[in-house]
């Protein structure tokens, strides 16, 4: 009798996957909290950010999580890379907060934790479609959403990024020249 | 728990969710370098964004012809946008910080304290 190989269904493809991305950014995110080196978390916020795209993988959503990787992983993190590099003295800076600000804020986020977890236990099961149903839906979709009943936000989204390139290269730039100036 | 051995469903992601929510909180409260906190910040945004599209893919009713409906995908969209025109503006507040008090320690931020 051959034994046939047992081919994994649909539903356990689908969790198998939920929970190698849901377990890497939970355990990214506990590192970010954990870890005292700046640029250690930086690294672990980048696992985080690459783990949440592939959750947005399994939810039908391949152009968020496209975006999410080249926007977020791919940009807005090396940003902070940047920001990490230009404003650390010494590679081994490390700041500790006091003890019972660390206690506090244990508490706190526990306490918040429990509240939520109570929230969403609290909606009823078998809220929504099972998971491994998959829906395609053409990406012409999102552009006509996007320039059709979401016009105004995407305009106002270019305005606003048009405004922070300018005040953040204003604020960047320094006040160097501003010295110079005035002792000439 | 039971969750564990259920089908995924919309409550898998809440709770996911929820944890990157409650990371993200804990490191800004905790955290003395800025730019950590910064980071708190897109944390606590990254979990946001995981709500609205579980939110969306679990809940959202169907189009007429059939196709998902993405209002929790566009709005998940602007959060990005924002988050990261947010940190170009954050890191050049901090990159004048650190040109004025020679360090990123938010703690020795306390000229305007009375």
């Amino acid at each position: 009798m051959v034994l046939l190989a047992q081919q994994p269904d649909a539903s356990t493809l689908a969790a198998a996957m939920f929970y190698l991305f849901a377990a890497g950014a939970a355990a990214s995110a506990l590192m970010v909290v954990i870890s005292r080196n700046i640029v250690r978390m930086a690294v672990a916020l980048m696992f985080t950010l690459t783990s949440v795209a592939g959750l947005y993988f399994t939810l039908n959503a391949e152009f968020l999580a496209a975006v999410q990787l080249v926007v977020y992983a791919g940009g807005t993190l090396i940003l902070i890379v940047f920001g990490v590099m230009l404003t650390s003295k010494s590679p081994f800076s490390r700041f500790a907060p006091r003890a019972g600000e660390v206690a506090a804020a244990i508490a706190i986020g526990g306490l918040l934790l429990v509240g939520l977890l109570y929230g969403i236990n609290s909606i009823p099961r078998g809220t929504g479609r099972p998971l491994e149903t998959g829906d395609a839906y053409p990406l012409q979709q999102l552009g006509q959403a996007l320039l059709g009943d979401y016009l105004i936000p995407f305009e106002l989204a270019s305005v606003l990024l048009l405004v922070v390139m300018i005040g953040a290269a204003y604020l960047a730039k320094g006040r160097r020249r501003e010295h110079e100036s005035r002792e000439t | 728990m039971l969750l564990a051995t259920a089908p995924i469903a919309l409550h898998h992601y809440l709770v996911v969710g929820a944890i990157l929510f409650v990371c993200g909180l804990v490191t800004m409260l905790t955290k003395r370098n800025a730019i950590g906190i910064l980071m708190g910040v897109e944390l606590v945004l990254n979990a946001a964004n995981v709500n609205l599209v579980a939110f969306n893919r679990f809940t959202q009713g169907a189009t007429a012809a059939g196709a998902l409906r993405l209002d929790g995908q566009i709005f998940a969209i602007f959060v990005i946008v924002l988050a990261a025109a947010e940190a170009a503006v954050a890191l050049a507040i901090f990159l004048n910080f650190y040109n004025n008090f020679s360090t990123i320690d938010v703690e020795r931020a306390q000229n305007l304290k009375g």
